[in-house]
């Protein structure tokens, strides 16, 4: 299983590498996003000080909606889904290699917003580790709701106003958690983040474990 | 509006969704079972 | 109802209404239902606005509690027989269970959606403002939206076997997104020690009240009932015509494809 999700994780992220559309299209737009929230934030008013968490990871959610309709926009070309699904590939294997995938990008995507933050918010970092710690399972959160959620959506006409449909409701809680992570360590106390890191844990477990259950299902269609 | 106002509003939309989902529900069942043929009307 | 819209079908037969092929979602059964329901419904309006007394602390405006909770019941069963559904669907493949799930689903989000509206008029008299962020308003927004999600992979065209998978995946994590979604509202509100609306229900319900409440209840899991089951067999002839046209238009097809008119290559 282990071995089929390297396989499907390296040909996904080598196609990324190739087309670049993540580079190129998804990581500026998630720029855009960070600008958007000034203007309508208005720098000189503290607002934008006070809400910088809850805007990074709102910037996160909204590309990787984008991040996970490409993943499975690849598939519907040429009939690859077809092709995945005839290659006798474990499906659980599929869906966890799609899930790192998914996972690896929004990483760097989350490296450069950080970055981006950094520089057009004037923010100030304290607390690194609960906030490596909160995006790393944020980010698996994400990135596993995400996975199934997509392939629920793929290949459907409608599948650009479905998914976020989908996903977003139930990333809330991800999003309540990570910001609140956020918060406690920009306030200098992350005891109280912490908690909120078990959350997104346990989110991002279950949601692993039920999506390689469930992948197996979906994945035989006609 | 006192509280007999709202009492009223929420009673009122209430019954009137109730009743006009109820009404959708069973015309529209008349008109499916009058385009399909009468065996496959019900499920038993 | 004098005269009943009909919709034009081209290809369905003229058909008489016999024993066996009955019009409509009707029978001795829904209309017993019904007429309970109806019973109930009078009897427990009368209780929630005529014959129990006006709250100490909220007046009249207790009398939105009658109609609130037990709508907000009937939508946490609503929700709790499509999760149901959508395993049996994945487990056993059912095809019943398959309808079960998307007709209670649909009457699950009409009574959110009210839930919310009833939320609203009560919160209006009681803090003065149309909305308030606390965990119940809040969870149950939610709720809506992700009844809403499934609805629409309901919709998806797609074939029958392949929208009621993809369906049943979406509402298996129906029930546990809605308790992780309030877990973590909650949590999150809790914070800011908000007052709930349980919170102002606390000091002691009167007898009659507490009556009037518990007994309305069991009438709207009836009306529910009565719903579920209309619009199950609704949902019923839905497929089977769905089905049916499918199948017209793969005939149709292959009737064109023997005349010897132009292929347009297989679909």
């Amino acid at each position: 299983m282990f071995r089929d999700a390297l396989l499907v994780a390296g040909k996904d992220l080598r196609i990324e590498l190739r087309s670049r559309i993540g580079i190129n299209q998804i990581l500026p737009f998630a720029l855009l996003v960070l600008l958007l929230f000034a203007f309508a934030l208005d720098p000189d008013s503290g607002v934008l000080d006070r809400a910088t968490p809850g805007l990074f990871w709102l910037a996160v959610l909204f590309s990787a909606l984008l991040a996970i309709q490409r993943a499975f926009a690849i598939e519907a070309a040429d009939g690859n889904r077809d092709g995945l699904r005839l290659s006798g590939l474990d499906p659980a294997g599929i869906y966890l290699g799609k899930m790192a995938a998914i996972f690896t990008q929004l990483a760097v995507l989350e490296l450069v917003l950080g970055v981006g933050v950094l520089v057009l918010y004037s923010a100030h970092v304290t607390g690194w580790v609960l906030m490596i710690a909160t995006c790393v399972a944020a980010t698996a959160g994400i990135a596993a709701a995400g996975t199934l959620y997509g392939v629920v959506a793929a290949g459907l006409r409608v599948r650009e106003t479905l998914l976020p449909l989908l996903l977003l409701p139930v990333l809330s809680p991800v999003l309540i958690g990570s910001v609140r992570a956020f918060e406690a360590a920009r306030n200098g106390n992350p005891g109280e983040g912490w908690p909120w890191v078990g959350l997104l844990t346990v989110f991002a477990v279950a949601y692993t474990i039920f999506g390689a259950f469930g992948f197996g299902p979906l994945l035989e269609e006609s | 509006m006192n509280d007999w106002g709202y009492v009223a509003l929420a009673w009122g939309v209430t019954a009137a969704v109730l009743v006009a989902y109820a009404l959708w529900v069973i015309l529209r069942g008349r008109a499916m079972s009058r385009r399909l043929p009468p065996e496959d009307r019900r499920w038993m | 109802m004098t005269s009943v819209p009909t919709a034009t079908a081209p290809s369905a037969p003229d058909t008489a209404p016999t024993a066996t092929g009955r019009i409509g979602t009707g029978s001795r059964g829904t209309r017993i239902l019904g007429l309970v329901a109806l019973v109930g419904i009078a009897v427990a309006t009368y209780l929630a606005l005529v014959s129990s007394p006006p709250d100490e602390n909220m007046g009249d405006s207790v009398r939105i509690i009658y109609i609130h909770v037990p709508i907000v019941v009937v939508a946490y069963v609503g929700c709790l027989i499509t999760t149901l559904g959508s395993v049996m669907v994945l487990w056993k493949k059912s095809v019943w269970w398959d309808v079960t799930a998307a007709a209670s689903a649909e009457i699950a989000m009409v009574t959110t959606a009210l839930t919310l509206v009833i939320g609203m008029a009560w919160a209006r008299p009681t803090w003065g403002v149309w909305w308030v962020w606390d965990a119940r308003l809040t969870s149950t927004a939610m709720l809506l939206l992700l009844l809403l999600g499934y609805l629409a992979v309901r919709r998806i065209p797609a074939e029958t076997s392949t929208r009621s998978r993809r369906a049943a995946i979406v509402g298996v994590l129906l029930l546990p997104n809605v308790i992780v979604v309030n877990r973590s509202v909650t949590w999150w509100r809790s914070l800011h020690q908000d007052t709930t609306i349980l919170n102002t229900l606390q000091p002691k319900i009167h007898d009659q009240m507490a009556f009037a409440l518990y007994f309305a209840i069991p009438v709207a899991l009836v009306m529910f009932a009565w719903l579920l089951v209309h619009r199950w067999r609704l949902a019923w002839m839905e497929q089977q015509l769905e089905d049916r046209e499918l199948d017209q238009a793969i005939s149709d097809r292959r009737a064109e494809a023997a005349s010897g008119r132009a292929e347009d290559g297989p679909r």
